[in-house]
């Protein structure tokens, strides 16, 4: 990418994606009851086990209390005010011609126009926008190989026996209150499942994007790669910009069967309130994969949105010779708050992990990482690596670390590196005499501070992830 | 300075085009604020007098515009910058000179060229361009760093502090012999040191005297013989009176 992106990035005073479409949309009144979940399931003609699969979370949420040992502050939900369900009213689509041309606008502004993707980057799309899936690309070339890959809807009519199967199976419904309102009220979201031996020929994307005021997004992902397959798969988020917090409390399962390997790439920038902190997106997410024999699971994110943030990508390493890596940066600025981490679950023998997080804090803004090292007692010979970074800007913000580690297996070994820092006016200096602003210099040493994980993401993600590290910072440094 | 003490009181220089001007003197005598005054750094005020090139004031510019308008600083001490490779760093200077002249980033294939070249110049391996800026470079690697950016940057004024300290007789060899072969009828170069050594490889014009924040004397590469034969010592005694 060419600095001058980034200075034009930084340059920019708004949030960059606060904008809103209009098209017609297919609600339900808010508020949250048995009847709420059966009309959902039945405007979506789900089968009965599906129904009741969600009663049954339903069930489960309302005897759960929303959880506070998070390190974060903000007014709860009023969760009888959210509408569960909207629609863009035109659903069926065969081609881009016959998409919401008012759609087709906010993906031009978002500089994803489908046409685009489809011919110049061989990028497969499925696109979320409030909820349902409008638009799937490259569905046949990877029919081809036997890849499915459709809205989360669609498999459960047309993959009934793999969705039953591994619905739930990585995150139970009884895991936690925000996983046990997705199991309720899910609406949409991905399904993809990777044939045995089949090497994924192109890398998955979802672009979701929260459109509806006062609707509450509820996505749920399911990633099956069965054995000695391989999938890279991209998850990118922009939201326009609203008044009210919008709840997002996706799900995001992953399944790597043995010597599977799948590597899961985020960059999310949701709206995350303005300078004073009014707004925002809230994004409490259960995301988690499990890993059978050899297999390998790989997250990366790179956050840089939303007003709060509880996220907590997960490998549990089931399997022998598993393998489970987190790649992590996560910036805060203005009164963000962001609690999110990892848990590297070892319960195989000769599992390894790795875990690097970089936290990036300006403004007025709490970042805290979180992380669970567990090594279980078949965990022979299981290793874990964690380095844990932070980077302060100014002095009205606060870095935290919170790692916890049990092991219950004397051959094990866990390593944990920690630093803080502070970006030096030496640096900044250096970089002026060399003709770069200081916003520039910012960037520059920003992304230099997180090229550990920036190069674990594809190039074309990491080329946005370095304009979003930018553009969050911007103003940071007076 | 931020805290109240001045530093100098009493510079007046004058550099014209494909000049070489060294300035001596011992520590303290404010060789480096000197420098970090003239490329605009903010934690020290100026109190009086200005700092011009081409007859316009640089007092109101940033230090990024100073650089754009061609001044130079090859600094006594880096600074690492982790994660941030050489060719990078090097990258988005060049392109942000370009951007203050109007000019579009430089194009991929010329860039390496350009690289290239100047690393040839400084007996650089192109492994360099790959590295974390200074990280682990050792002293004589981030003075040749420095004056591979001067190289790329093509400055009108460059001033290089204290570059000969840290390095070895062929660092130094080579480090001068880069700032000569980038010398031209058009560029200037202000080099600060303590020691004549590096006069012999890059010999000045004109040699000042700096003692307590004033040039006390100015002469040619004499002057520099003299300083090395005589130490600082009879210069003191001959300000003591003034």
């Amino acid at each position: 990418m060419s600095q001058d992106e980034i200075l034009e990035g930084v340059t920019s005073t708004e949030y960059k994606y606060g904008f809103t479409t209009d098209f017609e949309s297919d609600n339900l009144p808010p508020g949250l009851d048995e009847e709420v979940i059966r009309a959902l399931s039945a405007k979506k003609n789900e089968p009965e086990w599906l129904t009741d699969w969600r009663l049954e979370a339903f069930r489960i949420w309302q005897s759960m209390e929303e959880p506070e040992w998070a390190n974060v502050r903000y007014t709860k939900p009023d969760y009888q005010a959210i509408s569960y369900y909207s629609a863009p009213v035109k659903k069926q689509v065969n081609s881009l011609d016959e998409v919401d041309p008012e759609l087709l606008k906010t993906f031009e502004k978002l500089g994803i126009s489908l046409d685009e993707q489809k011919r110049l980057s061989g990028v497969a799309m499925d696109v979320v926008v409030d909820s349902v899936s409008v638009a799937t690309t490259f569905k046949a070339t990877l029919a081809e190989k036997g890849i499915i890959f459709c809205s989360i809807s669609d498999a459960v009519h047309e993959h009934p026996e793999l969705v039953r199967k591994y619905l739930g199976s990585v995150v139970p419904r009884t895991d936690n209150f925000f996983a046990a309102l997705n199991s309720a009220v899910f609406t949409d979201g991905s399904f993809c499942y990777i044939p045995k031996g089949v090497r994924c020929p192109m890398e998955l994307s979802t672009y979701f994007r929260i459109n509806q005021a006062g609707t509450g997004q509820f996505e749920r992902t399911l990633l099956i790669a069965d054995q000695g397959s391989y999938v890279s798969y991209l998850e990118g988020c922009t939201a326009p910009s609203r008044d009210e917090n919008q709840l997002h409390a996706a799900v995001v399962e992953l399944v790597a069967m043995d010597d599977a390997e799948i590597k899961y790439s985020t960059v999310q920038n949701w709206y995350p309130g303005d300078a004073q902190g009014k707004g925002g997106v809230f994004n409490f997410v259960t995301k988690r994969g499990i890993c059978e024999k050899r297999a390998k699971i790989s997250w990366t994110q790179v956050e840089t949105g939303s007003a709060v943030t509880w996220k907590y990508p997960s490998c549990i390493l089931k399997g022998d010779d598993s393998v489970g890596e987190f790649y992590s940066v996560a910036v805060t600025n203005h009164y963000q708050q962001a609690d999110t981490g990892t848990k590297m679950i070892h319960l195989g023998k000769r599992t390894k992990s790795t875990i690097i997080s970089k936290g990036i804090c300006a403004g007025h803004s709490n970042g805290s990482y979180r992380g669970l090292v567990k090594m279980g007692p078949r965990a022979e010979g299981a290793r874990n690596f964690s380095q844990c970074d932070s980077l302060l800007m100014g002095d009205g913000c606060g870095s935290h670390t919170f790692p916890y580690i049990e092991i219950q297996n004397k051959s094990a070994q866990v390593e944990h590196e920690a630093t803080t820092s502070k970006i030096g006016e030496d640096q900044i200096f250096y970089c002026n005499q060399r003709g770069m602003d200081t916003e520039a210099a910012i960037a520059l040493i920003v992304n230099g501070y997180c090229k550990d994980v920036l190069k674990q993401l594809p190039m074309e993600f990491a080329v946005e992830a370095q304009k979003l590290l930018a553009i969050s910072l911007e103003g940071s440094v007076g | 300075m931020a805290d109240g003490t001045s530093i100098l009181k009493g510079i007046n220089l004058e550099v014209k085009p494909g000049e070489v001007h060294a300035i001596m003197g011992p520590n303290g005598s404010g060789k480096s604020t000197l420098s970090s005054v003239v490329a605009g750094r903010e934690e020290y005020e100026v109190t009086g007098g200005d700092v011009l090139l081409d007859g316009e004031s640089l007092l109101d510019c940033s230090p990024e515009e100073r650089a754009h308008k061609g001044i130079f600083l090859s600094f006594q001490y880096p600074v690492e910058i982790p994660g941030v490779s050489v060719s990078n760093f090097i990258k988005t200077a060049l392109n942000s000179h370009r951007a203050a002249r109007g000019e579009g980033p430089l194009e991929a294939a010329l860039l390496l060229k350009k690289m290239r070249e100047k690393l040839e110049l400084l007996e650089m391996d192109k492994s360099f361009l790959s590295r974390s800026l200074n990280e682990g470079f050792s002293g004589g690697e981030k003075k040749r760093n420095e004056i591979f950016q001067m190289a790329m940057l093509e400055p009108r004024l460059a001033i290089l502090d204290e570059t000969d300290s840290g390095l070895d007789i062929d660092a130094l060899r080579i480090v001068a012999q880069g700032v000569n072969a980038l010398k031209s009828p058009k560029n200037a170069v202000v080099v600060i040191t303590h020691y004549q050594r590096l006069l012999e490889y890059i010999v000045p014009d004109f040699v000042h005297v700096l003692l307590n924040g004033k040039i006390v004397k100015s002469g040619t590469k004499d002057l520099a013989l003299e300083l090395e034969e005589r130490g600082y010592d009879w210069i003191k005694k001959e300000n003591a009176g003034k």
